[in-house]
């Protein structure tokens, strides 16, 4: 992910999929009436990697990523997706474009009259031809990854809120989308929760190969997940760069958002990199 | 300490008036202030139009789920039958009972079953079963699609590539256009039934009487009118708890407001319409003495 000083700033042609970077947004600016939330963004979304947008509360990261799939259109800019210009597409194709994308809302947003498995079912039923027992299969084999099988028959108020946004993933699934948005998966869980639903995350991201992007405030868990960081702050893009590059930032207000989450360099080796190390460290250990 | 004006010293300069408005703004803000309430009120209206029109632009378009629609119409239709057929078999009773008393000191109470269906048929029909509907239907509708817009599940729909207003709005609004006149006719037929009780039965008219009086007094076309402001008020209502419903902010409070918004102005626009098109029916399709 990169923010500002994106790629080849010059003579890049947004026209052409990148192979480096998936979601590419250009001067994009957003104001609701008066207020004006983004100020011409520039950011690189990477391909098949864990990619984080940070900021305070009401920074316009969600905002952001409504962006991401038409759900917002900007006053100006614009955002490539593998070389398409997501704002030009019209009704049809933008129905298409769309089902690359997996939502996971903050609260899940199930439909509370429908039960899991028909939330899960529900974008196969809308969008494919499958038969009733493959979406039955699909749907099984997707909340049996997720550590749900046994809740089909549930409804959502009959879930915790770690199930609800497994739930929530799992039907943001089901069509095997290229891009994964998460919007703040960890607000107002426990820190077991929290744990298990960023790792639920790094499975996700790993076992489907898809793009994830990331909006989180919740420092420990954007350190355990990201594979890069952008920061959102008065606007703009503040920061990009691997967890690396964002700790060592010498902006104040990043490195003050970094300390006063209770994340500091003492905590760094929690990050998704050491974790990554660590693990191969330990199978290593093992196999000898 | 400095900082802050001075009081100016007595005898000295008095402080300068305030900067006062020009003329031409002074009266642009008048002008805006008092044109605000209608401009509100303009945008409201314009805001059902385009609903509904973006709703019926997506009726010849696939995919059809024919299931939503059957399900809107169980829900505004066949969950709103026991009420309006408790309002309508005691409207008709008690408007049957107060013609009879009325009509007695002229001998006329036996014409009391043909004046109620008039009235059922024309007015208290199609008026009662809308205002009926706007409680029930209208307020459910205003409250499932607040909740789902303030807890992202529209947003969801979005984001799964289904389109809200084809999925929630258009099978709604059709069903109310479809079932209002036919809960506006049961209305009617229990009414008569509940007329013809009070009437027969308990105050002694005449069956052969109430029964030629009521078919000389009401004409087909007295029920044809009924349905068709029965189709107008069946759409305004559940288009309206849509909108309010589809547009709601503000959390839990926001989709208070706007079930009860979706009640009081369903309930006053289906009267004041219903005067504007009683005066276009009536021109259109003649009135009582027109032959």
């Amino acid at each position: 992910m990169s923010g500002g000083d994106a790629p080849g700033g010059g003579g890049e042609d947004l026209r052409v999929a990148d192979p480096r970077w998936h979601i590419r947004v250009r001067g994009l600016c957003k104001a609701f009436g008066s207020n004006l939330v983004l100020d011409h963004i520039d950011l690189d979304l990477e391909r098949g990697k864990v990619n984080v947008i940070i900021g305070a509360s009401g920074a316009g990261k969600s905002v952001l990523v409504k962006h991401f799939m038409c759900l917002l259109r900007p006053d100006t800019g614009s955002v490539w997706v593998d070389g398409t210009d997501v704002f030009a597409l019209a009704t049809k194709p933008l129905s298409t474009f769309r089902r690359k994308f997996g939502l996971v809302f903050q609260f899940a947003a199930l439909f509370d009259s429908l039960s899991v498995e028909d939330n899960c079912a529900f974008p196969l039923r809308e969008h494919t031809t499958k038969s009733k027992a493959e979406i039955k299969e699909i749907v099984r084999d997707r909340l049996a990854a997720l550590g749900l099988d046994g809740t089909q028959k549930k409804f959502p108020g009959e879930l915790s809120g770690g199930m609800r946004k497994r739930v929530g993933l799992a039907r943001a699934l089901v069509l095997d989308p290229e891009i994964l948005i998460f919007d703040e998966p960890t607000t107002g869980l426990d820190p077991l929760a929290t744990r298990n639903v960023d790792e639920m995350i790094l499975a996700a991201a790993e076992r489907y190969n898809v793009t994830s992007v990331v909006i989180s405030h919740d420092m420990a868990s954007v350190f355990r997940i990201a594979d890069r960081i952008a920061m959102l702050h008065q606007k703009r893009i503040l920061a990009s760069g691997t967890p690396d590059e964002i700790r060592a930032h010498p902006d104040p207000y990043l490195s003050g958002f970094i300390r006063a989450s209770g994340v500091g360099a003492a905590l760094g080796t929690t990050d998704r990199a050491d974790r990554s190390e660590r693990t191969d460290r330990e199978d290593a250990e093992a196999a000898s | 300490m400095s900082g802050g004006a001075a009081a100016p010293p007595p005898g000295g300069e008095p402080p300068a008036p305030a900067p006062r408005e020009s003329l031409v703004g002074a009266v642009g803000t008048g002008v805006r202030d008092a044109f605000a309430p209608a401009m509100r009120f303009l945008d409201i209206v314009g805001g059902h139009v385009i609903l509904l029109m973006r709703a019926l632009s997506w009726l010849p378009r696939r995919p059809i789920r024919a299931g939503n629609y059957v399900e809107a119409a169980e829900y505004i239709g066949f969950g709103s039958l026991p009420i309006v057929l408790l309002v309508g078999a005691f409207t008709g009773m008690v408007m049957t009972l107060q013609s009879v008393y009325a009509f007695k000191a002229f001998g006329l109470e036996s014409m009391a079953g043909g004046i109620t269906g008039k009235a059922l048929a024309l007015e208290l029909g199609p008026v009662l079963t809308a205002l009926m509907l706007a409680g029930r239907a209208g307020a459910g509708i205003a409250t499932e699609l607040g909740t789902m817009r303030i807890s992202e599940q529209i947003d969801a729909l979005e984001s799964m590539a289904v389109n809200p207003v084809q999925y929630l709005v258009l099978p709604r609004v059709i069903a109310g256009m479809i079932v209002t006149p036919m809960l506006t006719l049961l209305f009617f037929v229990v009414g008569m039934a509940g007329s013809y009780l009070v009437a027969v039965m308990w105050q002694g008219v005449d069956h052969g009487q109430f029964v030629y009086n009521a078919e000389e007094l009401i004409r087909p076309m007295d029920i044809v009118q009924g349905e068709i402001k029965a189709v107008v008020f069946g759409v305004m209502v559940i288009l309206i708890g849509c909108y309010q419903g589809y547009h709601a902010t503000g959390g839990g409070r926001g989709v208070g407001l706007g079930t009860t918004r979706a009640v009081v102005i369903a309930s006053v626009s289906v009267l004041v319409i219903d005067y504007f098109l009683t005066d276009i029916l009536l021109t259109v399709l003649g009135g009582p003495g027109d032959t």
